[in-house]
């Protein structure tokens, strides 16, 4: 892990695109960014033409040394920031970021010759940090095995579709709760205990953990991992779906 | 250096005077946590405070409601943002613990089941501003916000009050805990924003 400075920066937006149908993956440059470790966030500030302001924490899909951030924002219904994010943000508008935020879940390669494996657990859009742990892992010569376990509701709520399927050093398995892809022999519904014990790594490996999702489905994921038999301290968790 | 993000209005009619800088107001009570939540009895629970000099005063839960449980009606903030207003508490002041307690230390270092630490400053925990909170919203606490014991120090960023608890170590310099360690301010003054160093 890089200690890196937390601050106020100026950002602007230089790419937007649909994410999911109620995604958005937003690309902002910072050039006062110092960088970030996987899995880490930013806090968002926006202020209205009258002074007022609000301020959330994303998750950064994005890692390393550069000066561009990646974030995909899913709009909350009834939500204060993210229908401006999702819907109204342009390219070239400025937005106010505070970070590199969150030193604790955060992967980092390993200077070990025989790290420990990692096992990611995401629910929904919580898969954010997650895949930026898997991209950071990518690119990296760290040697610990990857798996990630990532729960959606339908076969379009699937974010970073593309670059999941295009890792070749994690391996991702999916499990959809409302409706399943075309062929999937596996019927839709919510993860259920045998699912969790088989797609993921036991606890005989000593895997590394790393939980992300609503409140509901991170307690009930690290309940089961520690009813399994992994070590509480091998779990880390992270929630989304505080105040939107 | 803020500037204007043209097409943001944002939710009005929300704001309020109790609301401190960069916070909003939720109806709701989010969990956050950074492991695992463990669970914990009370026929198990005991809480201990431990002094400089290594002495321990240890209470059971009988223990802790024979020392008089109050109600509390407080504001609480969370440092990612949320704050909840005028939220019914109840549980024992700090106070009530430290009537026997012999220390000349400054600060307080929190321990919780599943290792989690924050150091709090003692002259935040006494003259009733914290209590060992054991229910809120008028039920006992539940195990995903810190039942069936934490730490309630409402003027500080709720991450002070520390889930879990199962004792208080004190200690003469302010060493950081868990999230201070990981980059969150010494003290956590939601009206100063201290919220990251």
């Amino acid at each position: 892990m890089t200690l890196r400075r937390t601050a106020w920066h100026r950002a602007t937006v230089v790419s937007v695109a649909a994410e999911t149908a109620t995604a958005r993956r937003i690309e902002l440059e910072v050039p006062t960014w110092p960088g970030n470790d996987a899995g880490s966030h930013v806090d968002i500030r926006l202020t209205a033409p009258d002074g007022y302001q609000a301020t959330r924490s994303y998750s950064v899909a994005s890692s390393g040394p550069g000066t561009r951030l990646v974030l995909a924002v899913d709009e909350v219904a009834d939500g204060e920031v993210s229908p401006f994010l999702v819907r109204v943000l342009a390219v070239g508008d400025p937005v106010e970021v505070h970070g590199p935020l969150g030193r604790f879940f955060v992967w980092t390669p390993s200077a070990d010759p025989d790290p420990a494996p990692v096992q990611l657990v995401a629910g929904g859009s919580g898969v954010v940090p997650l895949y930026a742990m898997a991209a950071a892992h990518e690119r990296s010569d760290d040697g610990s095995e990857f798996r990630l376990l990532y729960s959606v509701r339908t076969p379009d709520d699937v974010f970073f579709r593309r670059e999941l399927a295009a890792l070749r050093r994690t391996r991702v398995d999916l499990v959809h709760t409302r409706s399943a892809p075309e062929g999937d022999r596996r019927p839709p519904r919510r993860l259920v205990r045998e699912e969790l014990d088989r797609l993921t790594l036991g606890p005989a490996l000593a895997p590394r953990i790393f939980v992300c999702g609503s409140t509901p489905f991170v307690e009930t994921v690290s309940r089961w991992l520690l009813e399994a038999g992994h070590a509480p301290a091998a779990v880390r968790t992270e929630r989304f779906g505080g105040s939107a | 250096m803020s500037f204007i993000n043209s097409g943001f209005t944002g939710r009005r009619g929300r704001r309020d005077e109790r609301l401190p800088p960069g916070q909003t107001l939720v109806e709701d009570w989010p969990v956050l946590s950074a492991g695992p939540t463990p669970q914990v009895s009370t026929a198990d629970w005991t809480f201990t405070i431990t002094t400089e000099d290594g002495a321990e005063h240890r209470w059971t839960w009988d223990d802790l409601t024979a020392l008089g449980i109050e109600d509390v009606t407080t504001d609480i903030h969370c440092v990612t943002h949320w704050s909840k207003l005028a939220m019914p508490w109840r549980g024992v002041p700090l106070d009530a613990f430290f009537a026997d307690v012999d220390t000349s230390a400054d600060y307080a270092m929190a321990h919780c089941h599943g290792g989690y630490t924050t150091n709090v400053p003692l002259e935040d925990l006494l003259d009733g501003k914290a209590w060992v909170a054991v229910e809120a919203e008028g039920e006992p606490l539940t195990p995903e916000h810190g039942g069936p014991a934490r730490l309630l120090v409402p003027h500080l960023y709720f991450w002070k009050s520390a889930k879990w608890l199962r004792g208080l170590q004190l200690m003469p310099d302010n060493d950081p805990g868990f999230w201070e360690q990981h980059g969150y301010h010494l003290r956590g003054d939601p009206w100063q924003e201290e919220r990251y160093w």
